[in-house]
């Protein structure tokens, strides 16, 4: 039985499906920002392979497929993008100077905390991409020196805690405009950023896109510079 | 055929992405590339939103699902991370909660600045 599941190209991708399509109806009904879809689908999906004692290479004979439609999937955030645009170039000012004083936030708060706790060069230049996309952020890391599996890690985890935090956090701090919440979100936490932002509303998926665009970009070129502070 | 052919274009520019990943020496994946392109595309009208539309909803539909093997990777990365998992938790939490205040902030408070003086 085991083997088989373990060879089952379907079992995990649908255990991973199944189980974000549950937490999705459980938080619409509880309203709470604990039931997270994504956080709930991967403790789950972690937990079943843990307790199956399959690793993730084995689940990725399916998750891989997944991933195959994630590049495409990304090129089509140009839609809502482009629906937008009108909306997007009344408020250009407010958005790029939003995005970079996050982007700026981002370096800085790695310094100092990098400091505080005496982080090394290596664990410093490792989190300076942690805002921006995987993709972006993995190449950003190898090419200053960083432990690039953590800061694929690191980045994930910071994804997922700004999809979970973000409704807390915009109702704390009076963040309402769709257009800020759309640039808080990419310009914090990515690509699952994005995928709350979109949930959130269409400017607000369509800046979030723009963000994320944007201080991946803008990180690509800045990084390295930060990588010289510490 | 519908979906079938705007599912053509996309994938035709998420290659035309890869391509240019793998020609220009940036760490800059396909799928930006690919953003920026049909962007361009959309808005120069050589690709019509009709002939994207569906297909490309579907695909953002079904994104979040995609993002989770990304995060089931990490059990892989568990033992790496163990060791200082304490500080690297401080400095992720830390970071990500003051990087969303301070950018929302900032477009917030531009935002009302200019519908404060337009009301003006």
């Amino acid at each position: 039985m085991k083997e088989m599941l373990t060879n089952s190209v379907f079992f995990g991708v649908f255990i991973s499906v199944g189980s974000y399509i549950l937490a999705d109806i459980l938080k619409n009904k509880f309203k709470t920002p604990l039931l997270n879809p994504l956080l709930i689908s991967t403790a789950v999906t972690i937990a079943v392979l843990a307790l199956g004692g399959m690793d993730y290479e084995s689940y990725q004979t399916g998750g891989k497929y997944l991933n195959y439609f994630l590049t495409p999937a990304t090129v089509c955030l140009a839609i809502p993008l482009y629906e937008q645009f009108e909306k997007l170039k009344k408020n250009a000012a407010a958005i790029m100077i939003g995005i970079i004083s996050g982007m700026l936030t981002s370096f800085c708060s790695i310094l100092v905390m990098a400091l505080i706790m005496k982080f090394s060069h290596e664990e410093y230049v490792t989190f300076l991409p942690k805002s921006i996309t995987t993709a972006i952020g993995v190449g950003v890391s190898e090419e200053i020196g960083g432990y690039v599996g953590v800061t694929a890690a690191v980045i994930v985890i910071t994804g997922i805690l700004g999809n979970i935090i973000a409704e807390g956090i915009f109702k704390l701090f009076h963040i309402n405009e769709p257009v800020a919440r759309g640039v808080a979100l990419g310009t914090s936490s990515h690509i699952l950023g994005t995928v709350k932002a979109l949930e959130l509303g269409e400017t607000e998926g369509a800046i979030s896109s723009l963000s994320v665009v944007t201080a991946g970009l803008m990180t690509v070129i800045f990084a390295p510079i930060f990588a010289n502070f510490m | 055929m519908k979906y079938l052919k705007q599912f053509g274009i996309i994938l035709a520019i998420s290659f035309i992405g890869e391509l240019l990943n793998a020609v220009l020496p940036l760490p800059i994946p396909a799928g930006i590339y690919g953003i920026v392109l049909l962007f361009i595309l959309l808005e120069t009208k050589v690709i019509k939103l009709e002939a994207v539309r569906e297909t490309g909803n579907l695909l953002i539909d079904i994104m979040p699902v995609m993002l989770v093997p990304p995060a089931v990777e990490l059990m892989d990365y568990w033992g790496i991370v163990k060791p200082q998992v304490l500080k690297y938790v401080i400095a992720t939490v830390v970071s990500t909660i003051v990087v969303m205040i301070v950018s929302g902030l900032v477009t917030e408070g531009i935002i009302r600045l200019r519908k404060k003086a337009k009301s003006e």
